[in-house]
This record gives structure tokens, sequence and C-alpha cells, in this order.
């Protein structure tokens, strides 16, 4: 193509000029489809939801008008909101620690020479391949009053039967070790094909330097970690703010919104109270903590992370 | 008494690979290098000795102390990786700490041994650089760093400088003979360079299928093989090797010898005649490579430039007194009396042809030299 072009001479373009502008279409058309895609699927969304949350609710009576940012000081006097934001965050500052926890120990275990590697390794991995529904059915069974397994072990024990899902106290605890129980086992894939790009003779350079085993974990493993530690974290913290699936078997965000999180408080504004807008300015306010987080943790996180 | 030493060690997976009842012995300040081709076990002799693996038969002893049983940590020696085993996350200055830090050695002392080391090795300047950012000669150079900090007075090696290209190899092969000198190391050192193992060591100990062919100096494995694998694995180029018959001897032997003290002759006074492959100029003189159906690596050493033609018969005389004999069914060397007793003397007055006479069953060998 730059051949032909090329021979109409110096006079027009020179080549250098002619193979960068050449260069840079070539650079748009393979950019293009992402483009595209995010475009539509991610941009346009974003923008049409801010729109949205700028407009008040139209009823049949009185139709939708431009308010401005009264939808946002209405979200802020609503104490419902704040009790999920609330939930929420105890939800993230609960899980996500001890996900990774969880999920790095078993990693660590899954990969020191144990019997049966193999077959620990797939069981820790089904409660991720098992379908929302099936886990959530499967949990539901667990904490049944009377019937559920935790309280038949627990009666046992002579402990009374105890409704943990349908008591404020227990909801979103339970809730929590619903999300653990499924993450800790996603999570611990990640770190397992970490684990096994750590040449081994890095243990034994440690070991012959008088390294104990958990210096070794300590100074070596973990920092060798990190890169994955933070894709964890942050899939983690997405994760937060993604779950609906579960509340909608296991609490519906009951008792008295004790378990109620912020994406099912938004599907309820949108869907069962017709209020799209407060919807919208609800999702608006959680992309824009998300997309702080988000630049926390590369501006800041990253910089202390070695890549190798 | 020995610094270093080896009892019958044994090491194998389920009868495939390792080593095979291995004793060797070495003092205390000694550089042996363990040579041999790849895959004959070298590494997991290391590994033995340092602990990493743990021997199914036999002792290891360091410096007095029975440590079989012992973990690395507490065998009181440093090692250097075929791989170097940098931890990637760290700077120089932290690789080459590590170990120190985690011993607890005061701050004062650890710089003062940091910069030792850095400027022994020549690496001042890049203690902030991480292991990514260097090049393979000054990774190898932190390698060696970090084990001489250590002070440990053994120091093992595997095969450190196999990913270095040639040239690098010699200055680092040269700084390695410095370093182990300064510090006074007694080093085991392992290689599949022959040329290496020659210049670097005291003793050398040839391997070959998880044993050991022969333990002894530099020249006396060079001058005097033990066995048809030695010959032919030490010497660049290795010895020729001729069928017993050809040179009058009976069947079931084979004669080596060394290329440079082959020569040519008129076709009349030739102990055989032979054709002519190939001819190497080698700068100072030129290697002349023989094709004879009897004979194995057949070759002369020419000075300066020598033009045969390929091709040509040549008359090749064969010294009787520089011929090895060995038995070509067992590979060991057969009569000692047959040996060149000039090289004999010079070497050593240890019974060293005792031990590879053939009745001997064992392969047991000791490097304790008579003269001290
Ligand atoms: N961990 C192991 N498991 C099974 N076989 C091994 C192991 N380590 C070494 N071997 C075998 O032992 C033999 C010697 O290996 P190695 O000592 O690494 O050889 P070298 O270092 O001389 O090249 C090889 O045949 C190898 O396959
Ligand atoms: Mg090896």
């Amino acid at each position: 193509m730059a051949g032909p072009r090329a021979i109409q001479g110096p006079a027009m373009t020179d080549p250098l000029k002619l193979e960068r502008r050449r260069r840079a279409i070539h650079g748009w058309l393979l950019l293009s489809p992402a483009l595209a895609m995010l475009t539509v699927f991610a941009l346009y969304p974003s923008v049409a939801t801010f729109w949205t949350s700028l407009w008040s609710r139209g009823t049949r009576r009185n139709p939708s008008e431009f308010i401005g940012l009264e939808n946002y000081r209405a979200l802020l006097e609503d104490p419902t909101f704040w009790k999920v934001v609330w939930n929420n965050l105890l939800y993230a500052g609960v899980t996500i620690p001890a996900s990774i926890a969880i999920a790095l120990i078993m990693a660590l275990w899954a990969n020191s020479r144990i019997p049966a590697r193999s077959f620990i390794r797939t069981a820790y991995f089904t409660p991720t391949v098992l379908p929302m529904i099936a886990a959530g059915n499967l949990w539901l069974f667990f904490y049944t009053p009377s019937f559920g397994i935790l309280n038949k072990i627990g009666a046992l024990f002579g402990a009374p039967s105890v409704n943990w899902l349908g008591q404020p106290d227990t909801a979103l605890w339970a809730i929590c070790i619903v999300t653990i129980w499924k993450e800790a086992g996603f999570f611990m894939v990640f770190y397992l094909a970490a684990l096994q790009t750590i040449p081994p003779d890095l243990k034994e350079a440690a070991e012959i330097e008088g390294a104990s085993r958990w210096t070794y974990l300590r100074r070596i493993v973990l920092p060798l970690l990190m890169p994955t530690t933070l894709f964890i974290f942050v899939n983690a913290m997405i994760n937060s703010v993604k779950l609906i699936d579960h509340l909608f078997i296991l609490t519906k965000g009951g008792p008295s919104d004790s378990s109620k999180l912020i994406l099912y408080y938004i599907w309820e504004n949108a869907f069962a109270y017709f209020d799209r807008p407060a919807a919208a300015a609800m999702t608006i306010f959680v992309l824009i903590v998300l997309g702080l987080l988000a630049a926390f943790q590369f501006l800041v996180l990253e910089r202390r992370t070695h890549y190798q | 008494m020995s610094f270093l030493e080896l009892r019958g060690i044994t090491r194998d997976w389920d009868g495939q690979g390792g080593v095979r009842d291995i004793s060797l012995s070495l003092q205390r300040g000694d550089f042996l290098s363990i040579l041999g081709p790849s895959g004959c076990g070298k590494s997991t002799l290391l590994r033995l000795i340092a602990g990493l693996e743990q021997p199914q038969h036999g002792t290891v002893v360091i410096d007095g102390r029975d440590v079989t049983a012992l973990p690395p940590a507490q065998r009181n020696l440093s090692m250097v990786f075929q791989s170097y085993a940098l931890f990637p996350h760290l700077n120089v200055a932290e690789n080459v700490m590590f170990g120190l830090k985690v011993r607890r050695v005061a701050a004062r002392e650890r710089d003062r041994r940091l910069s030792d080391a850095l400027k022994m090795t020549g690496l001042d300047g890049l203690e902030r650089r991480k292991p990514a950012e260097l090049s393979g000669g000054q990774r190898q150079r932190v390698a060696l760093a970090r084990a001489a900090v250590a002070e440990k007075p053994l120091c093992l090696m595997d095969e450190p400088l196999s990913n270095l290209d040639a040239k690098l190899r010699h200055s680092v092969r040269r700084d390695i003979r410095a370093l182990a000198r300064n510090l006074g190391l007694t080093v085991v050192y392992v290689t599949h360079d022959q040329g290496e193992a020659m210049s670097l060591s005291d003793t050398v100990a040839l391997m070959n299928k998880g044993q050991v062919e022969q333990v002894g100096p530099p020249s006396t494995l060079y001058n005097q093989p033990a066995t048809i694998f030695a010959a032919q694995f030490i010497g660049e180029p290795p010895m020729a090797l001729v069928e017993g018959p050809l040179l009058g001897l009976r069947e079931g032997l084979t004669v080596g010898l060394r290329p440079e003290l082959i020569q040519l002759s008129p076709p009349e006074q030739a102990h055989l005649t032979a054709r002519v492959l190939d001819c190497e100029f080698l700068g100072s003189e030129t290697l002349v490579s023989l094709d004879h159906p009897a004979g194995q690596g057949l070759a002369v050493v020419l000075p300066g430039h020598a033009s045969q033609v390929p091709g040509d018969s040549v008359g090749v005389i064969l010294p009787e007194q520089d011929r090895r004999i060995f038995d070509t069914h067992s590979g060991r060397i057969e009569k000692a009396s047959q040996q060149n007793p000039a090289a004999l003397n010079r070497q050593n007055t240890a019974p060293r042809d005792g031990q590879t006479a053939p009745e001997a069953t064992e392969p047991s060998f000791d490097l304790n030299r008579t003269t001290s």
C-alpha cells in the first residue's frame, strides 16, 4: 500500500511522513474494536446513568423533569442508604482479608508435598465452579433452623436452635461466611499458580543461608506474591460491591435491612420501587468510589510491588 | 585430617540416576572439581554435601563432624547455584546480605563484609540494582558475593559458569580462583567442562554414571588416565585409542596415547598407516585428525602451520614409553609396568596404579596426598 503512494514523489509528501501516517492509521484500526466495545458497553451506560440521575422520577401525573443534583441530596438523607453502605463496608472489611488469608494458607498447603494433592486442589476449587444458585441453596440448607446441618450439629452438643439467616444479629455474618467459602477457593488458584512460578532453588538458597520456613515465607514468598495479592485484592473489592445473587436466595436483604448490600438496594430501587433516578444516583456513587479505589491501588500499591 | 569426607554415599531414585557408593576426602583449603558429563550425578553429589538431599547410605563428615542428619544451615557452608538463585525482588545489596540479616550479624559487621565482597567481585556502584537489571556476568558475581560474605569455610559451586559466554567464563573463572585463595576457602566445584576443571582445581574427581572414575591432581588425570572413559573425557583433543593387536599386543587390550605424543614418520618406520581426515589450524600448532579402521580419535599435533592433504596416507609412530594400555572390556588400566615411568615419578609416589589394577572390585578413592 505504501509502495505505490511513495512513488508519487517527494514533491507531495516525503516517505517518512507517509510511513508514520500509515502506522497511525494501522494503530487506530487495531484499537477500534476495543474502543467500540468499551464505548457501547461501558462508556455509554455510565453517561446514560449519570444523565438519568439528574432527572426526577416520572409518574403518570408528574412527568420526569430535570432537577440537577436533587437525587444525590435525597440519597445522602436516606438512612437506609447509609445502613446499606455501612453493611457493605463491614462485608468487604470482613470477607476480603479473610478470603485472601485463607486462600494463601490453602495455596501454601496445596503447593507443598502432600498426598492426594490434586484431589485437594480440586476440592478447594469446587465452590467456585458451583453455580451461585446451587451454592446458595446448599447454604440455605446448612443454615435452616432446626433441620439445617449447623443446628443439627449444634443440637448434638445441646446448643439451642439458631435462625442464622432470620435474625438481624447473624444474617450479615452468615452471608460473609458463604462469600469467604466461595472466594477463598477461587483466589487460591491464583496463589497456587503464582507459587509455582517461584523457582525451588530460592528456597534452597534461603535454607543454606539459615532462613527458617517462616523467614522464607515472609521475606521471599510474600513479596513475590505481591502482584497476585494486588490482583486478588482488586477483584475481591469489585466482588464485594457486586454481590447480589446470594442475597436473593438467602435473605433478600433482610431481616430489616440487616444484610442488605448496595447492589441489592440499587436493584430494589430500580425494579421493586421503580425509582430509576435514585438507583442511577447510587450507581454513580458506587462508580466514583470504585474509581477512587482503583486509582489508589494502582498508583500507591503498584509502586511498592515487584513485578518480575 | 581431612576437612570434608564422604563415606560410601549413595542416593538414587528407584534405582535410577543419582550417585552410588561415593567416597572422597578433601583437605582444608583445597579446590576440588567434580567433573563429568551431564546427568552423571554431579549436582546430586553436591546437594548431598549441602544437605539439600539426604543419602540412602553413607555419611558426610565436615570438619570432623558427622553432618549427615543435619539441615543445610547447620553444615557451615555456602553454595553458588547454577541458576544463581538470586531473590528477584531484592537488590544486589539485599541479596548479598540476606543470610547475614537472617543470622542477625551486627549492622556494622554486615556493612563491612558487604563492601568487601562487592569490591572483591567488582560490583561497587550496583548495590541498588535488582537482578533483572544486571547482565549474566554481574548476576554471577552477585551469587559469588553472597557466598563470600557468609565467610563459611566450605563453598559449594554448581556449574557457576555454564550460563556465561566463553570470554566472560575465563574472567569469572579467574575471579573464583582468586576469591577462594583470598578467603582460604575449601571449594567443591561442579563442572562438565574439563578445561575448567583442569585449570581451576588442585584435585579433580571424574564421575561417570553416578560413580567416581578417577580422583587426582589434573596432571595425573591428564597423563595417567585410569580408565578409557577418563582418557576420552579429559584433554582437548582427548586421548587417541588404538586396538591392541594392531601394535602386537594381545586381543582385548586397547592402547591410549595423547595426540601431542604421536609422531608422523616415513611409512617403513611407522607403527601404522592412517589416512588424513582433516587439518585444524590452531595458531601455534595444527591438529591433524587421522582415520584408521582400528583407531579412535587418532590425531597428531604439528607445530606451526602444517598442510597435510586430506585423503593422503601417513605413517604414524606411537612411542612405546608413552602408551597407556587398557583392558578393552572393563575399561581399566591394564599393566602398571608399561606406563610412563618418568611421568609417574614426577606425579606422585603414592601407589596410584594399585587402585586402578584390574582386580580392584570396589572403587574407593583417597585424595590424601602422601606428600605434605
Ligand atoms: N529429584 C530427582 N528425582 C529423580 N531423579 C533425579 C532427581 N535428581 C536427579 N535425578 C537423576 O539423577 C541423575 C543425575 O542428576 P544430576 O546430579 O542433576 O546430574 P548432573 O548434575 O551431573 O548433570 C540424572 O539421571 C537425573 O535424572
Ligand atoms: Mg547439574
